[in-house]
């Protein structure tokens, strides 16, 4: 892990009008770092994984992706876009596009990678995900689990630095979470630099190099896994633990 | 898991209402058959009730007034060869199909110079070819563009002529169907590019583009095709510089598709809004540019929604080419009018309506048929 961070937010503010959602949060993340951001739901941390990317805009303090701070500039926030891949809680694949084509469209015209290595590159993230054999279907034709796995492997054909999952697995039914999870832990096997939000504390347990408890638009607590689940520092952070190990 | 045997027969007699799914007991079975034939069928929707009875004889009653009569109007007693013409007609009791015989070129091309008729009906065959070949899918392709150019431009070169020995025929004098498919196609054409811009522009962020797609939309929506014909044709005018005068049809033209533009627009934003956010969003994340994503992302999805309304309007345009004549073009509605002028033949304007309503019928029923092919078509495979 090298020292300089790749995602830094810093005193990080965001209203919805006039609901203060995120309140002074900070956080960095170094290169090849995989961070669990958990909490109970309106806690903010959809919200902030969502600024990594500029999918919502952040009104006080600073975001810094690989260097470059996100600030109106569209062209940066493409650049940054490029290398942040992001995985949504409802897939949001492309109904009217096969497989094939959702992983083609960004490398055809956002690095306008000609057509034959663009659907090389794809064929080679489905074989990653375990479902080259679905390459022609439509979006519509997949089960939940499958249609997860297309989205992971359709973010990662643009080659991005850095992944954001936003709650992966919660759209799914659950004899489909462990497949989806199954290709994240492999994914964090190899190096990728990765922040989650998820419930899922089996996963965090295995991958996580720093869990980030948030509630009410405030980063509570920080903490190594082993602190995290053993040894909670904040009186909130054990409450959150009780309600979610406990059922 | 293995339930010892007590126990399973224990839950046999306890619960013997709950019955065990199992795939050896109820083997798989066809549906019933219907039962219903000729008469069971008319049994059940026909005279099912005392209210349905009385409908269906209702119903019957006057069928039987209003076919005979008509058969024998429209084919028994018809005059259908010109041959005697219009003296012919008048003995008859029946309809004087012979106008059509007599007067078709007239109603066809308008005021098109007689001689020069061939020009207009192999502009307006090749249109209709090109446009049937245009509707098939496995035909679909780049080389259509370029198809649709050199047909443009091969119609043009036909209607107006001046070059290639042609005699030169100015736009006032062109008339009928030629001019009532220019004006819908070139309407339509150009006015849907205009409404997507449109649509997107009523959703935009940027307040002064919102501002004014918004304001365009409501006042062109807002006054009669007429007023906006009238608009073009007679105050425009009056705001040009002396000398410089812009073509009449042009001026219809451009009317027309500004009109259209903006009810299309509004279809057009129903089908935006009906977008989930996360397509957006997922568009977003991977970096399209704004136009990329609608492009490729929310403009396919979203006109294929929104198929019914476009072409609900897109048959409205149609027929109200038809509004033109107000400003002195000839249409075919106008030219069907200016063929009855004829004293001779005026008595059988029935006809001669009904014939100009057979036209317009069958474009607009082939619009409807073809966009409700469409639909399954572009819906095959990719159903959420």
């Amino acid at each position: 892990m090298s020292d300089s961070p790749v995602v830094e937010l810093i005193d990080v503010q965001k209203w919805y009008g006039a609901f203060h959602v995120l309140k002074d949060v900070s956080l960095s993340v170094a290169k090849g770092e995989k961070v669990v951001v958990c909490g109970p739901s309106g806690s903010g941390k959809s919200t902030m994984i969502r600024c990594i990317n500029r999918l919502e805009e952040h009104q006080g303090g600073r975001i810094v992706v690989n260097g470059v701070e996100l600030a109106d500039d569209l062209k940066a926030i493409e650049l940054i876009r490029r290398d942040v891949g992001m995985v949504f809680q409802s897939f949001n694949l492309f109904p009217h596009l096969t497989v094939l084509e959702n992983l083609t469209l960004a490398p055809l015209w956002v690095k306008r990678v000609p057509k034959r290595e663009a659907e090389a590159i794809a064929m080679q993230y489905l074989e990653r995900v375990r479902i080259p054999e679905q390459a022609h279907k439509y979006p519509g034709q997949l089960s939940g689990g499958q249609q997860q796995r297309v989205a992971i492997a359709r973010a990662l054909c643009l080659k991005p630095s850095i992944m954001l999952f936003d709650e992966p697995t919660s759209a799914l039914d659950p004899e489909m979470v462990k497949e989806v999870l199954d290709v994240m832990i492999e994914l964090a096997g190899e190096g990728m630099t990765m922040i989650c939000v998820t419930h899922e504390m089996g996963f965090a347990r295995a991958v996580a190099d720093k869990m980030v408890f948030m509630a009410e638009g405030r980063v509570v607590e920080v903490a190594t896994p082993a602190q995290f689940f053993t040894n909670p520092k904040s009186e909130r952070t054990r409450q959150f633990q009780g309600q979610i190990i406990g059922h | 898991m293995n339930p010892a045997p007590d126990d399973q027969t224990r839950r046999a007699t306890a619960a013997s209402e709950i019955e065990e799914p199992s795939s050896a007991q109820t083997p798989e079975r066809a549906p019933p058959a219907s039962q219903l034939r000729l008469l069971g069928w008319a049994r059940k929707n026909l005279f099912g009730s005392l209210p349905n009875t009385i409908l269906t004889l209702l119903a019957f009653w006057l069928l039987w007034e209003i076919l005979p009569p008509l058969v024998r109007w429209g084919l028994v007693d018809a005059v259908f060869s010109p041959a005697g013409g219009a003296a012919s007609c008048r003995e008859a009791t029946g309809a004087c199909w012979a106008l059509m015989g007599e007067k078709n070129r007239l109603m066809l091309f308008g005021v098109y110079p007689y001689d020069q008729h061939w020009r207009p009906a192999l502009a307006t065959a090749l249109v209709i070819g090109l446009l049937a070949t245009s509707a098939v899918r496995s035909l679909w392709g780049r080389w259509l563009i370029w198809a649709w150019a050199v047909c443009l431009a091969v119609v043009g070169i036909l209607m107006w002529g001046g070059v290639l020995g042609l005699a030169y025929v100015e736009t006032a004098q062109w008339g009928g169907l030629p001019l009532t498919l220019g004006l819908a196609i070139l309407g339509i054409v150009l006015a849907f590019p205009l409404s997507i811009l449109l649509a997107l522009g009523r959703r935009s962020d940027l307040p002064a583009i919102r501002a004014l797609s918004v304001g365009y939309i409501e006042l062109v929506r807002g006054v009669p095709l007429v007023s906006v014909l009238f608009m073009a044709s007679v105050m425009f005018p009056l705001f040009l510089p002396e000398g410089v005068s812009i073509d009449k049809l042009l001026r219809a033209l451009v009317g027309i598709t500004l009109f259209t533009a903006a009810y299309l627009a509004e279809a057009v934003r129903g089908g935006l809004q009906a977008i989930p956010r996360g397509q957006e969003e997922a568009a977003d994340a991977l970096g399209l540019t704004y136009w990329q994503k609608m492009r490729m992302v929310v403009l396919p999805q979203a006109l294929r929604l929104v198929i019914p309304p476009i072409v609900n309007q897109f048959i409205s345009c149609f027929k109200d080419t038809s509004l033109v004549t107000i400003v002195g073009l000839y249409d075919l509605l106008a030219a069907t009018k200016a063929a009855l002028a004829d004293p001779d033949w005026r008595p059988f304007f029935v006809e001669g309506y009904i014939a100009a309503a057979l036209v317009y019928w069958s474009f607009c029923f082939f619009m409807s048929r073809y966009s409700q092919w469409l639909e399954r078509e572009l819906a095959k495979g990719s159903r959420r």
